[in-house]
């Protein structure tokens, strides 16, 4: 080193001298930012020092970790692997929870939305027979279910009880060869019987070859073979062959189309009015309605909605009718304790249809449906058939919309009473209609209790 | 005054002979020159192109024959001159240390007492100068000044015509070894 400062001495002391000179130009000056030039040139000569010391000890970090470390890599690995496995089984199994809340929240709304009295079930067991379609459910007759019940899901009808055990029930699929009910057409009011085939598609038997049925119609029970209620719908007619002497009609059940886990019975029938729309599965939402016009030109949505409700939809009619009778008896709804004696509601209009048409356009459906929950004016009662299948949040009266969203329905009057065209279970033991020729062979078969529904009202 | 000979390159550096002054004149001189650059353009503006100090670095340097002595008479006298101005302190000062430098550098090689040589030097070394004092404005001032090379080349011969004398006049103060 010395004999290097020796033989460039001069070379040396020069860059010496104009280096303390320079640096005393960079201590005065600053630049264009008012930055002093030895700052700049401090931090211009330190940075790129720093950026690859940094360099230097991240790459040194880096590969230490990525590379020296990476044993335990593996082992995460397969705790990831295993927690990943975890996971997955608690999204199903909470996928499965949701599955099932959902039926319940459909099944649920299905039986607000049904006057018939329902009881919940699971299915828990099928029958071993080959060729038959029976399947256990966990109610008996300890919950009061009886031989001859029908099995309803929100889709349609399902079968019906052969056997009522202390803590189970048996229950006939719609697609045992032995299962029969009473159906008729929507469109037609062609009647029928619904046979079972112990396959997936179901026949209409004893359908004259003058009458008019065609594919894609839907069916619903007629009520005549007195276990299923008049109004539930039972599937579609997939396809129609003219033969003597009755047509060939096959049916693609609409009970099953969702699986079979949960199921209602009905303990207690009450027939409805079959849907002037075939049931859809497609939810639409509706929104609330507007908030409610006080003025005499809208005088459902006032205190005398049911005076005159020049509009609205059919539950709107039927409160119409109801109020109307109340009236008559000087009932006022609302005002008596709990216990009041309700009015007289057997004292209806001979003609529902005229009367509705004194209070606005009268529905054709009244005799024999239960009135619906009190509204307040809006399309919130229930529809007049348990056919379609219950969504979430309600679903759609009969309107050429499909399924819709609602929000809940308000509650009715108190007052109103219980509807009095509920037919209970103690209404079997009334005379029956005689046979006819839509009625179900195998619906009263002879042995044992059988629960018997109502007899469906004069067709309208 | 006598050449020794008509020859200007030396065949090397032992054959130069190193001029020596006395302390003073190394020290009044420089002051001289710098007093001259501030004081007569007051009187004088014409004076003003003339730049005394450096013609006295070069004269030290080139008779001094040493390299390191030469530049830090140039250092010495520049900054001298950035504190009596108002530039950087240190832009005079690079300058005349790299006049200081290679002047030495040369007259070691060079018969510095051939008065032609003497013009060119002087000639020389003020070009350089300038175009260095003009390359550092633009390099560490950032100021965009134009280079004249014009007036700077007549400013040269002038320069080198007043150095020929004024270095005559400097010899009489030197003594011989």
């Amino acid at each position: 080193m010395e004999t290097f400062l020796n033989r460039y001495r001069n070379v040396t002391v020069l860059l010496v001298v104009i280096f303390a000179q320079l640096l005393l130009l960079a201590v005065q000056v600053k630049n264009d930012q008012d930055v002093r030039i030895i700052r700049v040139w401090a931090v211009t000569t330190v940075t790129p020092v720093a950026r690859v010391v940094e360099w230097f000890r991240g790459g040194s970090i880096g590969f230490v970790r990525n590379y020296i470390l990476m044993h335990d890599a593996s082992e995460e690995n397969r705790k990831l692997r295993d927690e990943v496995g975890r996971l997955r089984l608690q999204v199903n199994f909470l996928q499965n929870e949701l599955n099932t809340a959902e039926r319940a929240k459909a099944l649920q709304l299905f039986q607000a939305h049904t006057q018939s009295k329902m009881l919940a079930a699971n299915i828990i067991g099928t029958d071993a027979g080959s060729n038959s379609k029976v399947v256990l459910v966990n109610r008996g007759s300890g919950e009061g279910v009886m031989r001859g019940m029908a099995v309803v899901t929100p889709d349609g009808i399902l079968g019906k009880v052969i056997a009522a055990y202390p803590t189970a029930a048996q229950v006939m699929l719609v697609t045992d060869p032995d299962f029969a009910a009473g159906v008729v057409s929507q469109k037609n009011q062609v009647r029928g019987t619904l046979k079972g085939q112990g396959k997936p598609l179901c026949k209409m038997d004893y359908v004259p070859l003058g009458e008019k049925i065609e594919p894609g119609e839907w069916l619903y029970t007629s009520g005549d073979d007195r276990v299923y209620p008049r109004g539930f719908a039972v599937g579609v007619v997939k396809s129609v062959q003219s033969t003597q002497p009755f047509q060939e009609i096959w049916v693609e059940p609409s009970g099953m189309q969702h699986g079979l886990e949960d199921v209602l019975i009905i303990l207690e029938a009450v027939h409805q009015a079959i849907p002037t729309t075939p049931p859809v599965n497609q939810p639409v939402y509706i929104a609330p309605a507007p908030p409610q016009d006080q003025s005499p030109a809208n005088p459902v949505a006032g205190g005398n909605a049911g005076a005159q409700p020049a509009t609205g939809t059919e539950a709107d009619k039927l409160r119409a009718i109801y109020q109307s009778v109340g009236e008559a008896q000087n009932h006022t709804y609302g005002s008596g304790p709990p216990g009041t004696k309700p009015p007289d509601f057997t004292r209806l209009p001979s003609n529902p249809g005229q009367a509705a048409q004194a209070v606005g356009s009268g529905p054709a459906n009244a005799t024999g449906s239960a009135p619906a929950p009190g509204t307040g004016g809006r399309t919130n009662a229930p529809p007049p058939t348990g056919a379609p299948r219950a969504q979430p949040g309600g679903r759609a009266p009969a309107n050429p919309t499909p399924n819709v969203v609602r929000p809940p329905a308000p509650p009715g009057p108190a007052t109103a009473g219980t509807p009095p065209a509920r037919m209970s279970r103690q209404a079997a033991g009334a005379p029956s209609n005689p046979p006819s020729p839509g009625s179900a062979p195998g619906a009263a078969k002879p042995g044992g209790t059988t629960v018997r529904s109502p007899a469906p009202p004069a067709k309208q | 005054m006598s050449y020794s000979s008509d020859r200007i390159l030396l065949s090397s550096q032992r054959e130069g002979q190193i001029s020596r002054f006395r302390a003073w004149v190394l020290v009044v001189i420089p002051l001289f020159a710098i007093l001259f650059q501030i004081y007569v353009p007051l009187f004088f503006p014409f004076a003003k192109v003339l730049d005394m100090p450096l013609l006295v670095v070069v004269y030290f340097a080139v008779m001094r024959r040493s390299q390191i002595q030469g530049l830090l008479i140039g250092a010495f006298v520049g900054l001298a001159q950035d504190s009596l101005s108002k530039n950087w302190l240190g832009m005079f000062g690079i300058v005349d240390t790299l006049v200081g430098y290679f002047a030495a550098s040369i007259g070691m090689r060079l018969d510095v007492d051939h008065p032609m040589l003497r013009l060119l030097l002087s000639f020389f070394f003020y070009v350089f100068h300038e175009i260095v004092y003009w390359v550092l404005l633009r390099a560490l001032l950032a100021q965009m000044v134009p280079l004249e090379l014009q007036r700077t080349l007549i400013q040269g011969v002038f320069n080198a015509v007043v150095g020929v004398s004024l270095y005559h006049f400097l010899d009489r103060l030197r003594e011989t070894v």
